[in-house]
């Protein structure tokens, strides 16, 4: 019988690793695609409203943002199973976590909105333009210019919290490390290559955007 | 849909609970407190001499500001474990949590310290302060000013956060529920609960931050 002393880790548990980094990737991407473009939107109604349904928009999102995320998941995949719909965790996760990403995106468009000048949207309203023109040609470039570092924050943040999906049973990166952490005892090891992936992710994209914002501040 | 809510097992255990919500407050208290003395040393790290505090600092924030929460979590708990420093879990999150937000706050008073000019540090100096009375005395609540909104919302980030103590086994509102839970299985009834609770929680701690806001730096 061979005793491998140095670890029990095998080259299959990098890839079941890797498969767990992708699962991660897969489901913070789609949530991040999916809940910015609500996330615009709910922005736009929120710049755009009367204060009524600036009220209301902001205070649905507030809740979001004020419950912390395992909780909304363990309620909402309860929800479902009592409805009678039980959903695959992936998909669960995904609503959460969309409806999370709207929440703080929401916000983000908004300030974007609002950083327009008044003067800029009306010189633009007057050359003719239809107010859909305006709000396609002029405001969401310079308001993306604006926000696009905020909104990278959010997006990076994401990434991190879909870690929490793994309560509802998802195996995504960290619970598939703390499964191979129970098997093979090689805590070290495991744990700082899955803390390696999550940061290779997010310090280069943070470090990018911050270059870019500064380029558009110059 | 055939379920029936039953609401009893939940209001029987409220009490409970709402105990819970205390541990919740003071863990966020804790960690956020251990936090910011940390993000002030970080920040002066970052600015120092030496390289190796230099560096040190610098991983510090990065680690703590790129990688997910519940991974520092996890580091604590089973990375300590795996090298025999077994500790409780509630020290873990505290720990933990404190980590995560000396990382983001450290960040967020680069921006505050720029916000006050350099002319008030040497105005104290001339002054015939120290340069650690200068900072306490004349920067610090004018940096603290600066930061005032972040560092709010930094701190309900951390109340919300505390959240994750179920996942190590910490007895706070998410784990005690989570508790309960296990016994009655009236999941959503519980969980649809502790979500109004920390509601709740997060309301009344903005209020709390904005009146002392208005009370310490009012007339600003």
């Amino acid at each position: 019988m061979a005793i491998d002393v140095f670890s029990a880790l095998k080259p299959q548990d990098l890839l079941f690793l890797g498969e767990a980094a992708l699962r991660t990737l897969e489901i913070s991407v789609t949530a991040i695609a999916i809940g910015s473009f609500f996330g615009v939107i709910f922005g736009w109604g929120m710049a755009a409203g009367n204060r009524l349904i600036t009220f209301i928009i902001n205070a649905i999102l507030d809740i979001f943002r004020s419950v912390p995320l395992i909780i909304q998941l363990i309620l909402f995949d309860s929800f479902i199973s009592i409805l009678g719909y039980p959903a695959p965790a992936f998909v669960s996760g995904t609503i959460v976590l969309s409806v999370y990403t709207s929440a703080l995106v929401a916000n983000v468009a908004r300030g974007g909105i609002e950083a327009v000048p008044v003067g800029l949207r009306k010189a633009s309203r007057s050359l003719g333009l239809t107010y859909w023109q305006d709000m396609f040609y002029v405001v969401w470039p310079v308001g993306l210019r604006a926000v696009f570092p905020s909104w990278v924050g959010v997006a990076l943040s994401v990434v991190k919290d879909s870690a929490l999906v793994s309560v509802i049973g998802y195996v995504e990166l960290l619970k598939a490390s703390q499964i191979l952490i129970t098997r093979t005892q090689d805590t070290f090891l495991i744990l700082t290559i899955a803390g390696l992936f999550y940061f290779a992710l997010s310090y280069p994209i943070s470090k990018i955007s911050e270059k870019i914002e500064k380029r558009w501040h110059e | 849909m055939d379920y029936v809510f039953l609401w009893r097992p939940v209001m029987e255990a409220l009490p409970q609970l709402l105990l819970a919500a205390l541990v919740t407050i003071e863990v966020a208290v804790i960690s956020m407190a251990i936090g910011m003395v940390f993000a002030f040393i970080l920040f002066f790290g970052r600015s120092s001499k030496s390289w190796v505090l230099r560096l040190a600092s610098n991983v510090w924030i990065e680690v703590a500001r790129n990688t997910p929460a519940l991974f520092q979590l996890f580091f604590f708990k089973f990375g300590l474990g795996a090298i025999g420093i077994i500790i409780d879990s509630y020290i873990t999150v505290v720990m933990a949590l404190a980590f995560n937000t000396a990382g983001y706050m450290a960040e967020t008073f680069r921006g505050g310290f720029k916000a006050v000019p350099s002319s008030q540090l040497n105005s104290a100096r001339s002054l015939g302060m120290t340069f650690p009375q200068a900072q306490c005395y004349v920067v610090i609540p004018q940096v603290l000013r600066a930061v005032w909104h972040p560092m709010t919302n930094q701190f309900i980030w951390v109340m919300l956060l505390t959240s994750l103590g179920m996942l190590v086994g910490l007895r706070e509102l998410s784990g005690e529920t989570q508790f309960l839970n296990s016994r009655t299985f009236r999941t959503f009834e519980f969980f649809a609960v502790t979500a109004l609770i920390y509601y709740c929680i997060a309301k009344l701690m903005l209020l709390l931050f904005r009146m002392l806001g208005w009370r310490l730096f009012r007339g600003g």
